[in-house]
């Protein structure tokens, strides 16, 4: 491991890691210490991402982390027991494995009657049984030069395993709720997710606090799709106010693959999600969508790449934001055609509504294409809502806020659309109307 | 007994620019009026003015909406008052179903009212109704409001909120452009159900042909702003042998 010195001074947060990792006990099979290791040392070059690192260039994570909250203490009794009804998504008959304070809570999980072919375990144990699978594809499902995934890997405590056998179809929805304790700590999420050739699920991840402390997440999700796979994944975040929440993607797809990805950012005060694609069998399909609905002084970044390295592989992106008060977002995406990926379609499309003037958008679009033979697009808009519509939907008799919450919604309804599941669809629409009645 | 609109000494203005100049309509309730005139003589602009568009600025006199000061009033509120403005160019509204829209519509108006909310069902069967009357398909209310509609369509959709909403005053600002003549007669056909005692109806338009579906007690000659020359239906089809030139050259 070349860990070069470094001449910098180490800030509070970084100084505080370097001394929560040395006293890190071992939890499983050597190749798993060998594996944080290296991760952190790949950290440790270069600290804390900042806003001369291009990929985090608007969200200085090294100047919004002051100090380092501690790893969290297993839950009560009494946070386990509000937590029975977090982050329910109504009419969505959903498998829910609750996680409250970063520790799962088997007795607020449902893991009987697992569907055959379809196997969860979590995290914590899979590693602690050195379960091989586990051991040899964490942290290998792409190639991510990143140092939040870095520390992720290094710490990572909880999460689950999910394993889709070969053909298998899981109708039933898998969801991952993680619920914020209320103490001030930092939680360390990871998830592997395997769903073999022509398997097809659908995971939902949500993340909710209700506290005002400030606490730290830094969840990651790895996900394999084998050979003609399919799998739809939605992640919800409501975190809590001052909530700083840090999320890695990593996904590749063989040959064929479908995914169907969204991402709901509804809460919180900083978030950044970080998504790595790899697509690389021919034919391969990869849907990223998202939506941002922030007040206050949220911030939320999404930040894509998107790596086609297959023939006739497609991506399709769209990501929209609707920012009230001094919120801002953040959409940086970059396409990158390797040789050889001809036929390659991907397009790109960022749009926000500005409810406010002192709301602030950044798009960043990238594309590096090393193919002749490729369709890539993108484009962002920024505006305010349409003051004609506004108008007309008034002249019928509808109150202006009434009329500004129908368009903002039908806006977002782009994005909702697209989901597959519909019940799914159903209780977006309503999270989603929701939250932006409580402007 | 109180006028259903008094429109006083109206001078309004947009962006500086003044384009009503002293504008004087009475409408009594189960009266159907018609206001005609050459294109920019402010006809659209009167029913911008009359249901409040930003923009639209009275800089002296006033209009009245059952005694009801209508410059005091925003507009959702002048809607629930009982004033519908039939665009010339209804909007598009992507992403918003039609039957939301409606309900939103008729519950905000009736909340303001004090009056009880409809039921979804009940609103169901009542558009139901009404889209046989105006000929319009059930598929075409699923869609998200006017998108992909015809001229015509949008016309006729404009129609159907009128008569859901049952407002006092209808002001149809010309509802006959891009109407072929099918569309025409059952868009009249379902504003002459509207006709009645307690209601009153100003239709806009340039051409006469509109007038005879839907037949005005009053017809008015509007040019520059104002109104020059008030008659019975008679003044309609003398319009339409003479044009508006004579009009014109009075007002400048």
């Amino acid at each position: 491991m070349g860990n070069a010195p470094t001449t910098r001074k180490l800030t509070d947060a970084e100084a505080r890691l370097a001394e929560i990792f040395a006293m890190q006990q071992s939890d499983g099979a050597p190749q798993l210490a060998k594996l944080r290791t290296a991760a952190f040392d790949a950290f440790s070059k270069t600290g804390l991402p900042n806003r001369r690192d291009e990929a985090w260039k608007y969200t200085d994570l090294r100047a919004l982390l002051r100090d380092v909250k501690p790893l969290a203490a297993p839950p009560e009794d009494s946070a386990k027991e509000s937590a029975r009804s977090a982050a329910v998504l109504e009419g969505v008959a959903a498998r829910r494995l609750v996680f409250v304070g970063g520790y799962f809570v088997p007795e607020l999980s449902d893991l009987g009657d697992l569907e055959a072919g379809l196997s969860v375990v979590s995290l914590s144990e899979a590693l602690a049984k050195g379960d091989a699978g586990t051991t040899a594809q964490i942290g290998n499902v792409g190639e991510v030069d990143d140092p939040a995934f870095a520390l992720n890997t290094a710490f990572m405590g909880e999460g689950v395993v999910i394993r889709v056998g070969a053909g298998v179809c899981v109708d039933r929805p898998i969801q991952l709720v993680f619920v914020a304790g209320a103490q001030p700590a930092t939680y360390f999420l990871r998830s592997l997710v395997i769903v073999e050739k022509g398997a097809r699920a659908t995971l939902i991840e949500s993340f909710e606090g209700e506290t005002a402390q400030e606490y730290h997440v830094n969840a990651a999700t790895e996900i394999v799709l084998e050979e003609g796979a399919s799998l739809e994944r939605l992640k919800i975040s409501r975190e809590g106010a001052a909530a700083m929440h840090v999320s890695t993607f990593v996904a590749s797809l063989a040959a064929d693959a479908q995914l169907s990805d969204f991402g709901f950012n509804l809460g919180g005060a900083v978030l950044r999600n970080q998504s790595f694609i790899n697509i690389n069998g021919q034919g391969a399909h990869a849907g990223l969508r998202g939506a941002n609905i922030l007040k206050g002084k949220e911030h939320a970044d999404a930040t894509l790449f998107l790596d086609h390295a297959a023939e006739r592989s497609e991506s399709k992106a769209l990501f929209k934001s609707v920012l009230d008060d001094s919120s801002q977002a953040v959409f940086q995406g970059k396409i990158l055609v390797r040789p050889g990926a001809q036929k390659t379609d991907a397009r790109m499309m960022a749009r926000t509504l500005l409810l406010s003037e002192g709301a602030q958008a950044n798009c960043k679009p990238e594309l590096e294409i090393f193919a002749d033979d490729v369709q890539c697009a993108h484009g962002s808009t920024v505006g305010a809502l349409d003051e004609n519509l506004i108008f007309y939907l008034m002249a019928r008799g509808i109150p202006q806020a009434e009329a500004q919450s129908l368009l903002t919604e039908a806006f977002v309804g782009e994005v909702i659309d697209v989901v597959a599941n519909r019940s799914l669809r159903e209780a977006l629409t309503g999270l989603v109307s929701e939250r932006l009645r409580t402007r | 007994m109180t006028a259903l609109l008094e429109i006083r000494d109206l001078k309004a203005e947009i962006a500086g620019k003044q384009i009503l100049n002293g504008y004087d309509l009475t409408v009594k309730a189960g009266e159907v009026h018609a206001i005609m005139g050459p294109n920019g003589s402010g006809k659209s602009t009167l029913s911008y003015v009359l249901s409040g568009r930003p923009g639209y600025k009275i800089t002296e006199g006033q209009a009245l909406l059952a005694g009801a000061d209508l410059s005091q009033m925003s507009v959702d509120e002048r809607a629930a008052a009982g004033l519908f403005l039939a665009f010339q160019y209804p909007l598009e509204v992507p992403g918003v179903a039609t039957m939301t829209f409606l309900r939103a519509a008729l519950n905000a108006q009736r909340k303001k009212r004090g009056e009880e909310e409809m039921s979804s069902p009940d609103l169901i069967k009542r558009v139901k109704e009404l889209a046989k009357i105006l000929d319009m398909d059930m598929e075409m209310l699923r869609r998200p409001v006017n998108v992909g509609f015809s001229g015509g369509e949008k016309k006729r959709a404009e129609t159907l909120q009128m008569m859901l909403l049952e407002p006092k005053l209808c002001i149809l600002d010309e509802t006959d452009s891009g109407l072929d003549i099918d569309a025409l007669k059952v868009v009249s056909n379902g504003v002459n159900q509207l006709r009645s005692k307690d209601r009153g109806i100003v239709v806009i338009t340039h051409y006469q042909r509109l007038l005879d579906y839907i037949t005005p007690d009053v017809v008015h000659v509007q040019s520059a702003g104002r109104i020059v020359r008030t008659g019975g239906k008679e003044l309609a089809l003398e319009l339409e042998e003479t044009g508006y030139a004579r009009y014109q050259s009075e007002a400048a």
